[in-house]
């Protein structure tokens, strides 16, 4: 029986490929095989949304995709969001609005942010809420995170 | 975490992937968006030592006006459930519903068929298509059958799907003019309902499907039979908990459960 599996996966814009065991998870894929560690592991549950990505465009939670599932996709992390110097809007609406405390959900929570702002670029506050459900932030720090989601929505 | 080996097999249609399961057999397992299978295997709660990845076989994911009925491909994402017109228009229950699951993330990945032949009873759909009278449409290497949803959950996380069978697509009778409700009852965002209701009503016909109520999805015939015999919301809300039988755990203890069901029933039915 093989459980090894090749997989050409295009990561923030660079085309990557690999031998790997067919039971590795994407997000091991990024951080151990890629070196791409800003993405990181929370609840390792699909809870927390600590890992989440873009493939394809669309947020999704990389602890619970298997690399292979994304063989000849294109994924986007955290990484990839700066154009040479300049942080992505997102971004920097997080730090103008202090949108982050200890910084561990904030990878994930801005990838998820820009996933809902590509769906619906002009949100209320209840809206940006409920469509960070899948983000936890330990340090409680939801207030501001959403101001700045609510402000990158505002071109401010 | 990462799950326990396995080989890894993708099809490229659903035939291909029917000739893959029946090789296997039990020890495989079909792979769709992945969001119900991998929390179990990588948690050690299923170890299939043969993946058969469907999440390519693009003909299964499809939403059609077959006339009576909505068709839709049991590989259709529930974002693309929650937001298609057809289904905002003739099935409303079912697009409302499907927004409640798990979380923007989740709905990217989470297939119809995937839930519905994951037939977790804590689930949203299931109940959902229980209360709509929708049809499971089963394929296997010698054709196709078709299930009543009311025969589909046979059991905890089981269902009429035999070992070498896939679940090709869901049939959801067109709801009309009937008004609607959707209730998750739960108590952090994103969490699985303590109880939910899924329920329909056109004049004295009603469906009312119960989500976490016990070991399968239940639906709520007491409630509909009373409706239909002219009771009052009050007095067939009341019914609710006839057919189930709840679990008792962390979040709630069964007697809870039992209350709560009367009450989000006649909520569900007051609005609806």
């Amino acid at each position: 029986m093989s459980d090894q599996v090749k997989v050409s996966i295009t990561v923030n814009g660079r085309l990557t490929s690999a031998e790997i065991e067919a039971r590795t998870l994407l997000v091991q894929y990024l951080r151990d095989h890629l070196g791409l560690t800003a993405t990181n592991i929370g609840c390792d549950t699909s809870s927390c949304g600590a890992c989440t990505v873009h493939m394809n465009g669309e947020a999704v939670k990389s602890c619970t995709v298997l690399a292979v599932q994304s063989d000849g996709e294109s994924v986007t992390t955290v990484e990839g969001l700066a154009i040479g110097d300049e942080m992505h809007p997102m971004q920097q609406a997080f730090r103008a609005n202090h949108g982050l405390q200890c910084g561990y959900c904030t990878p994930g929570m801005v990838m998820a942010a820009i996933s809902l702002l590509n769906d619906n670029p002009n949100p209320t506050e209840e809206e940006v809420r409920l469509g960070l459900e899948g983000n936890l932030c330990r340090c409680t720090g939801y207030h501001n995170i959403v101001q700045s989601v609510l402000a990158c929505a505002k071109g401010e | 975490m990462f799950p326990a080996p396995f080989e890894y097999k993708r099809a490229a249609s659903a035939a291909e992937a029917i000739s893959l399961i029946t090789e296997y057999g039990d020890e495989a397992k079909f792979l769709a968006g992945g969001h119900s299978l991998l929390p179990l295997m990588k948690l050690r709660l299923a170890q299939p030592t043969v993946l058969v990845d469907i999440g390519r076989v693009g003909d299964l994911s499809y939403i059609r006006d077959a006339g009576d009925h909505i068709a839709i491909g049991a590989l259709t994402r529930h974002k693309d459930v929650e937001s298609s017109p057809v289904l905002r228009q003739h099935a409303p229950l079912l697009a409302d519903a499907t927004a409640h699951v798990g979380d923007r993330q989740v709905r990217h990945r989470g297939t119809i068929g995937g839930s519905i032949a994951h037939s977790d009873a804590a689930s949203d759909i299931p109940a959902t298509v229980l209360a709509l009278g929708a049809t499971m449409v089963i394929t296997g290497a010698n054709g196709s059958r078709e299930v009543p949803a009311s025969q589909f959950f046979t059991g905890f996380l089981e269902s009429a799907l035999l070992a070498d069978e896939m679940l090709t697509e869901i049939r959801v009778p067109k709801m009309g003019d009937a008004k609607w409700s959707f209730i998750k009852f739960n108590r952090r965002a994103q969490d699985w309902a303590i109880v939910g209701v899924a329920a329909w009503r056109r004049g004295n016909d009603c469906g009312v499907g119960l989500v976490n109520m016990g070991s399968t999805p239940i639906l709520a015939t007491s409630v509909a039979t009373a409706i239909s015999g002219g009771a009052s919301v009050a007095d067939a809300a009341a019914l609710a908990a006839s057919e189930a039988e709840p679990q008792s755990d962390n979040n709630a203890s069964a007697e809870y459960r039992s209350y709560l069901a009367t009450v989000l029933v006649r909520r569900a039915l007051e609005s609806a």
